[in-house]
Protein backbone atom coordinates (compact mmCIF):
# COMPACT_ATOMS: atom_id res chain seq x y z
CA UNK A 1 0.00 0.00 0.00
CA UNK A 2 1.10 3.54 -0.61
CA UNK A 3 -0.11 6.87 0.68
CA UNK A 4 -3.36 8.10 -0.78
CA UNK A 5 -3.13 9.91 -4.07
CA UNK A 6 -6.53 11.51 -4.50
CA UNK A 7 -6.71 11.30 -8.28
CA UNK A 8 -5.58 7.68 -8.43
CA UNK A 9 -7.87 6.57 -5.64
CA UNK A 10 -10.85 8.46 -7.07
CA UNK A 11 -10.33 6.76 -10.44
CA UNK A 12 -10.25 3.36 -8.74
CA UNK A 13 -13.42 4.11 -6.77
CA UNK A 14 -15.10 5.11 -10.03
CA UNK A 15 -14.06 1.82 -11.62
CA UNK A 16 -16.10 -0.21 -9.09
CA UNK A 17 -19.23 1.96 -9.27
CA UNK A 18 -22.47 0.43 -10.51
CA UNK A 19 -21.14 -3.11 -10.11
CA UNK A 20 -21.97 -5.81 -7.61
CA UNK A 21 -18.98 -5.74 -5.26
CA UNK A 22 -17.96 -7.36 -1.99
CA UNK A 23 -16.76 -5.11 0.79
CA UNK A 24 -14.66 -5.47 3.89
CA UNK A 25 -15.12 -2.68 6.42
CA UNK A 26 -13.38 -2.67 9.75
CA UNK A 27 -12.67 -0.22 12.50
CA UNK A 28 -10.95 -1.01 15.77
CA UNK A 29 -8.94 0.42 18.60
CA UNK A 30 -7.45 -2.98 19.36
CA UNK A 31 -8.53 -5.88 21.55
CA UNK A 32 -6.06 -4.81 24.22
CA UNK A 33 -7.04 -1.13 24.34
CA UNK A 34 -8.73 -1.26 27.72
CA UNK A 35 -6.17 -3.75 29.06
CA UNK A 36 -3.39 -1.21 28.59
CA UNK A 37 -5.51 1.78 29.56
CA UNK A 38 -8.64 1.16 31.58
CA UNK A 39 -9.98 4.57 30.61
CA UNK A 40 -10.26 3.53 26.97
CA UNK A 41 -13.69 2.44 25.83
CA UNK A 42 -13.04 -0.52 23.56
CA UNK A 43 -15.16 -0.51 20.43
CA UNK A 44 -15.00 -1.63 16.85
CA UNK A 45 -17.04 -2.96 13.96
CA UNK A 46 -16.35 -5.51 11.27
CA UNK A 47 -18.18 -6.60 8.15
CA UNK A 48 -16.72 -8.83 5.45
CA UNK A 49 -17.98 -10.19 2.17
CA UNK A 50 -21.21 -8.30 2.08
CA UNK A 51 -22.32 -7.62 -1.45
CA UNK A 52 -23.28 -4.06 -2.25
CA UNK A 53 -23.66 -1.84 -5.30
CA UNK A 54 -22.81 1.84 -5.11
CA UNK A 55 -23.64 4.54 -7.60
CA UNK A 56 -21.14 7.09 -6.35
CA UNK A 57 -17.84 6.63 -4.56
CA UNK A 58 -15.89 9.61 -3.33
CA UNK A 59 -12.61 10.24 -1.52
CA UNK A 60 -12.35 13.61 0.20
CA UNK A 61 -9.10 15.57 -0.07
CA UNK A 62 -8.50 16.07 3.63
CA UNK A 63 -5.82 13.88 5.15
CA UNK A 64 -6.39 11.39 6.71
CA UNK A 65 -9.09 10.90 4.15
CA UNK A 66 -12.72 9.98 4.28
CA UNK A 67 -14.19 7.64 1.68
CA UNK A 68 -17.95 7.38 1.14
CA UNK A 69 -20.02 5.08 -1.04
CA UNK A 70 -23.58 6.15 -1.88
CA UNK A 71 -25.95 3.27 -2.54
CA UNK A 72 -29.51 3.21 -3.75
CA UNK A 73 -30.81 2.83 -0.19
CA UNK A 74 -27.93 3.85 2.02
CA UNK A 75 -24.34 4.63 2.68
CA UNK A 76 -20.98 3.12 3.51
CA UNK A 77 -18.16 5.32 4.71
CA UNK A 78 -14.78 5.09 6.37
CA UNK A 79 -12.85 7.81 8.14
CA UNK A 80 -9.08 7.96 8.57
CA UNK A 81 -7.91 6.38 5.30
CA UNK A 82 -4.19 6.94 4.73
CA UNK A 83 -3.05 4.18 2.34
CA UNK A 84 -4.37 2.26 -0.65
CA UNK A 85 -3.47 -0.21 -3.35
CA UNK A 86 -5.04 -2.20 -6.14
CA UNK A 87 -3.73 -5.65 -5.23
CA UNK A 88 -2.71 -8.49 -7.55
CA UNK A 89 -6.29 -9.80 -7.51
CA UNK A 90 -7.73 -6.49 -8.69
CA UNK A 91 -9.12 -5.61 -5.25
CA UNK A 92 -9.10 -2.06 -3.98
CA UNK A 93 -7.59 -2.13 -0.49
CA UNK A 94 -7.75 1.02 1.62
CA UNK A 95 -6.48 1.34 5.16
CA UNK A 96 -5.97 3.94 7.83
CA UNK A 97 -2.67 3.35 9.60
CA UNK A 98 -2.00 5.30 12.76
CA UNK A 99 1.31 6.96 13.57
CA UNK A 100 2.74 3.72 14.96
CA UNK A 101 1.75 1.64 11.93
CA UNK A 102 -1.30 0.03 13.45
CA UNK A 103 -4.43 -0.40 11.39
CA UNK A 104 -7.28 1.75 12.70
CA UNK A 105 -9.73 1.39 9.82
CA UNK A 106 -9.97 -0.61 6.59
CA UNK A 107 -12.29 -0.43 3.61
CA UNK A 108 -11.82 -2.91 0.78
CA UNK A 109 -13.77 -3.43 -2.43
CA UNK A 110 -13.63 -6.51 -4.64
CA UNK A 111 -15.63 -8.02 -7.49
CA UNK A 112 -14.91 -11.49 -6.04
CA UNK A 113 -15.38 -12.59 -2.42
CA UNK A 114 -12.51 -12.11 0.00
CA UNK A 115 -11.11 -15.24 1.63
CA UNK A 116 -13.04 -16.59 4.65
CA UNK B 1 11.00 -26.21 39.25
CA UNK B 2 12.20 -29.26 37.36
CA UNK B 3 10.04 -30.44 34.51
CA UNK B 4 8.61 -33.92 34.80
CA UNK B 5 8.21 -36.05 31.66
CA UNK B 6 4.82 -35.88 29.99
CA UNK B 7 3.12 -38.41 27.73
CA UNK B 8 2.04 -35.79 25.21
CA UNK B 9 1.44 -32.06 25.49
CA UNK B 10 -1.39 -30.33 23.67
CA UNK B 11 -0.98 -26.57 23.29
CA UNK B 12 -4.13 -24.67 22.33
CA UNK B 13 -3.99 -20.96 21.56
CA UNK B 14 -5.91 -18.81 19.07
CA UNK B 15 -3.16 -16.64 17.58
CA UNK B 16 0.26 -17.24 16.10
CA UNK B 17 2.60 -15.74 18.76
CA UNK B 18 0.41 -16.55 21.81
CA UNK B 19 2.50 -19.69 22.21
CA UNK B 20 5.82 -17.87 21.84
CA UNK B 21 5.09 -15.13 24.36
CA UNK B 22 3.69 -17.48 26.99
CA UNK B 23 5.37 -20.81 26.47
CA UNK B 24 8.24 -20.95 23.96
CA UNK B 25 10.80 -21.84 26.63
CA UNK B 26 8.60 -24.42 28.31
CA UNK B 27 7.80 -26.06 24.98
CA UNK B 28 11.48 -26.10 23.99
CA UNK B 29 12.48 -27.67 27.32
CA UNK B 30 9.86 -30.40 26.93
CA UNK B 31 10.90 -31.02 23.34
CA UNK B 32 14.52 -31.32 24.47
CA UNK B 33 13.32 -34.08 26.84
CA UNK B 34 11.69 -35.82 23.88
CA UNK B 35 8.10 -35.08 24.92
CA UNK B 36 5.76 -34.89 21.90
CA UNK B 37 4.04 -31.52 21.57
CA UNK B 38 1.05 -30.71 19.36
CA UNK B 39 0.14 -27.09 18.82
CA UNK B 40 -3.42 -26.37 17.73
CA UNK B 41 -3.40 -22.75 16.59
CA UNK B 42 -6.98 -21.74 15.96
CA UNK B 43 -6.53 -18.72 13.67
CA UNK B 44 -3.81 -17.07 11.62
CA UNK B 45 -4.11 -13.76 13.44
CA UNK B 46 -5.79 -12.30 10.38
CA UNK B 47 -6.86 -9.21 12.29
CA UNK B 48 -3.43 -8.25 13.55
CA UNK B 49 -3.29 -4.46 13.63
CA UNK B 50 0.39 -3.92 13.05
CA UNK B 51 0.85 -3.39 9.31
CA UNK B 52 3.64 -0.82 9.64
CA UNK B 53 3.80 2.77 8.44
CA UNK B 54 5.01 2.65 5.73
CA UNK B 55 3.12 -0.64 5.55
CA UNK B 56 4.82 -4.02 5.00
CA UNK B 57 1.49 -5.85 4.57
CA UNK B 58 -2.18 -5.40 3.84
CA UNK B 59 -5.19 -6.79 5.67
CA UNK B 60 -5.34 -9.42 2.90
CA UNK B 61 -1.65 -10.37 2.78
CA UNK B 62 -1.14 -10.60 6.55
CA UNK B 63 -2.54 -14.15 7.04
CA UNK B 64 0.01 -15.74 4.71
CA UNK B 65 2.83 -13.78 6.36
CA UNK B 66 1.71 -14.97 9.77
CA UNK B 67 1.30 -18.56 8.57
CA UNK B 68 4.96 -18.58 7.57
CA UNK B 69 5.99 -16.91 10.81
CA UNK B 70 4.10 -19.56 12.78
CA UNK B 71 5.87 -22.36 10.92
CA UNK B 72 9.26 -20.73 11.60
CA UNK B 73 8.42 -20.21 15.28
CA UNK B 74 7.45 -23.87 15.62
CA UNK B 75 10.84 -24.83 14.20
CA UNK B 76 12.51 -22.67 16.86
CA UNK B 77 10.48 -24.37 19.58
CA UNK B 78 10.92 -27.85 18.12
CA UNK B 79 7.19 -28.37 17.53
CA UNK B 80 6.76 -31.01 14.86
CA UNK B 81 2.97 -31.31 14.97
CA UNK B 82 1.41 -27.95 14.14
CA UNK B 83 -2.31 -27.87 13.45
CA UNK B 84 -3.75 -24.74 11.87
CA UNK B 85 -7.43 -24.99 12.69
CA UNK B 86 -8.78 -22.51 10.15
CA UNK B 87 -10.88 -20.21 12.32
CA UNK B 88 -10.80 -16.46 11.82
CA UNK B 89 -9.18 -14.04 14.24
CA UNK B 90 -11.65 -12.16 16.46
CA UNK B 91 -14.53 -14.53 15.63
CA UNK B 92 -13.74 -17.48 17.92
CA UNK B 93 -16.24 -16.40 20.60
CA UNK B 94 -19.00 -16.23 18.00
CA UNK B 95 -18.54 -19.81 16.81
CA UNK B 96 -21.00 -22.39 18.05
CA UNK B 97 -19.95 -23.34 21.60
CA UNK B 98 -20.48 -27.06 21.03
CA UNK B 99 -18.43 -26.96 17.85
CA UNK B 100 -15.59 -25.40 19.83
CA UNK B 101 -15.79 -28.02 22.57
CA UNK B 102 -15.82 -30.77 19.94
CA UNK B 103 -12.76 -29.30 18.27
CA UNK B 104 -10.85 -29.71 21.54
CA UNK B 105 -12.42 -33.07 22.43
CA UNK B 106 -11.40 -34.49 19.06
CA UNK B 107 -7.81 -33.39 19.64
CA UNK B 108 -7.80 -34.92 23.14
CA UNK B 109 -9.26 -38.18 21.89
CA UNK B 110 -6.69 -38.39 19.13
CA UNK B 111 -3.61 -37.36 21.11
CA UNK B 112 -4.37 -38.49 24.69
CA UNK B 113 -2.35 -35.64 26.20
CA UNK B 114 -1.20 -35.73 29.82
CA UNK B 115 -0.91 -31.93 29.86
CA UNK B 116 -2.71 -29.13 28.06
CA UNK B 117 -1.38 -25.58 27.89
CA UNK B 118 -3.92 -22.85 27.16
CA UNK B 119 -5.30 -19.63 28.62
CA UNK B 120 -7.05 -19.26 31.97
CA UNK B 121 -10.71 -18.32 31.36
CA UNK B 122 -11.64 -14.99 32.90
CA UNK B 123 -8.02 -13.82 33.01
CA UNK B 124 -6.99 -13.94 29.36
CA UNK B 125 -7.94 -10.41 28.22
CA UNK B 126 -8.58 -11.00 24.51
CA UNK B 127 -12.00 -12.37 23.46
CA UNK B 128 -10.37 -15.10 21.36
CA UNK B 129 -8.21 -16.11 24.32
CA UNK B 130 -11.27 -16.34 26.53
CA UNK B 131 -13.25 -18.37 24.00
CA UNK B 132 -10.35 -20.75 23.47
CA UNK B 133 -9.92 -21.25 27.20
CA UNK B 134 -13.63 -21.84 27.74
CA UNK B 135 -13.69 -24.52 25.04
CA UNK B 136 -10.64 -26.32 26.46
CA UNK B 137 -11.90 -26.22 30.04
CA UNK B 138 -15.33 -27.49 29.05
CA UNK B 139 -13.90 -30.30 26.92
CA UNK B 140 -11.73 -31.47 29.83
CA UNK B 141 -14.50 -30.98 32.41
CA UNK B 142 -16.67 -33.43 30.45
CA UNK B 143 -14.04 -36.17 30.73
CA UNK B 144 -13.98 -38.77 33.46
CA UNK B 145 -12.14 -37.26 36.39
CA UNK B 146 -9.37 -39.88 36.37
CA UNK B 147 -8.68 -39.42 32.69
CA UNK B 148 -8.41 -35.66 32.61
CA UNK B 149 -5.09 -34.17 31.53
CA UNK B 150 -3.68 -31.46 33.76
CA UNK B 151 -4.16 -27.91 32.49
CA UNK B 152 -1.45 -25.25 32.68
CA UNK B 153 -3.34 -22.00 32.24
CA UNK B 154 -1.82 -18.69 31.19
CA UNK B 155 -3.33 -15.64 32.91
CA UNK B 156 -2.33 -12.04 32.40
CA UNK B 157 -5.35 -9.85 33.10
CA UNK B 158 -4.54 -6.86 35.27
CA UNK B 159 -6.37 -8.40 38.24
CA UNK B 160 -4.69 -11.82 37.97
CA UNK B 161 -2.40 -11.54 40.98
CA UNK B 162 -5.16 -10.03 43.11
CA UNK B 163 -7.63 -12.78 42.27
CA UNK B 164 -5.52 -15.88 41.63
CA UNK B 165 -2.44 -15.11 43.68
CA UNK B 166 1.09 -16.01 42.75
CA UNK B 167 1.27 -18.58 39.94
CA UNK B 168 2.23 -21.96 41.41
CA UNK B 169 4.00 -23.27 38.32
CA UNK B 170 7.14 -21.34 37.45
CA UNK B 171 9.53 -22.61 34.82
CA UNK B 172 13.07 -21.30 34.63
CA UNK B 173 13.60 -21.20 30.87
CA UNK B 174 16.87 -19.27 30.95
CA UNK B 175 18.76 -22.27 29.53
CA UNK B 176 16.67 -22.01 26.34
CA UNK B 177 16.34 -18.24 26.31
CA UNK B 178 17.92 -18.06 22.86
CA UNK B 179 15.26 -20.41 21.50
CA UNK B 180 12.54 -18.29 23.06
CA UNK B 181 14.02 -15.17 21.50
CA UNK B 182 14.23 -17.01 18.16
CA UNK B 183 10.56 -17.99 18.38
CA UNK B 184 9.57 -14.41 19.19
CA UNK B 185 11.73 -13.13 16.36
CA UNK B 186 10.08 -15.58 13.99
CA UNK B 187 6.79 -13.73 14.61
CA UNK B 188 8.44 -10.73 13.03
CA UNK B 189 5.26 -8.91 12.01
CA UNK B 190 4.14 -8.91 15.64
CA UNK B 191 7.37 -8.55 17.55
CA UNK B 192 9.85 -6.54 15.45
CA UNK B 193 9.11 -3.31 17.25
CA UNK B 194 9.38 -4.92 20.66
CA UNK B 195 12.59 -6.78 19.84
CA UNK B 196 14.17 -3.60 18.48
CA UNK B 197 13.24 -1.74 21.65
CA UNK B 198 14.75 -4.52 23.77
CA UNK B 199 18.02 -4.32 21.81
CA UNK B 200 18.03 -0.54 21.98
CA UNK B 201 17.68 -0.51 25.73
CA UNK B 202 20.35 -3.20 26.12
CA UNK B 203 22.77 -1.13 24.00
CA UNK B 204 22.13 1.86 26.22
CA UNK B 205 22.98 -0.24 29.25
CA UNK B 206 19.45 -0.25 30.69
CA UNK B 207 17.97 -3.52 29.52
CA UNK B 208 14.30 -4.14 30.14
CA UNK B 209 13.58 -6.50 32.93
CA UNK B 210 14.21 -9.73 31.10
CA UNK B 211 12.31 -11.86 33.56
CA UNK B 212 9.77 -12.75 30.90
CA UNK B 213 12.56 -14.13 28.71
CA UNK B 214 13.73 -16.32 31.58
CA UNK B 215 10.60 -17.32 33.44
CA UNK B 216 7.27 -18.75 32.27
CA UNK B 217 4.46 -19.06 34.80
CA UNK B 218 1.20 -20.95 34.84
CA UNK B 219 -1.79 -21.57 37.04
CA UNK B 220 -2.99 -25.12 37.43
CA UNK B 221 -6.65 -25.12 36.43
CA UNK B 222 -8.62 -27.38 38.74
CA UNK B 223 -12.21 -28.60 38.76
CA UNK B 224 -14.58 -28.68 41.71
CA UNK B 225 -15.56 -32.34 41.42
Amino acid sequence: MKEVNINELQALLNSFANKDVYIHLETTNGAYASHFDEKVFNSGAFIRNVKIRYELGKVVDDSPHRVGLKMEHGWVYAQGITHFELDEHGRLLMAGLDYTGKLAVALEISETPFSY
Amino acid sequence: MTLQPERHILVVFPHPDDEAFSSAGTIRLFRNMGVPVTYACLTLGEMGRNLGNPPFATRESLPEIRRNELIAACEAMGIEDLRMMGLRDKTVEFEDDEKMVKLVTDLINELNPSLIITFYPGYAVHPDHEATARAVIEAVRRMEKEKRPRIYAVAFANNTMAKLGVPPIVHDVSSVKEDKVAALRAHHSQTAWMMAETNHRAEEGKPMSDSWFNVESYYLYTFDD
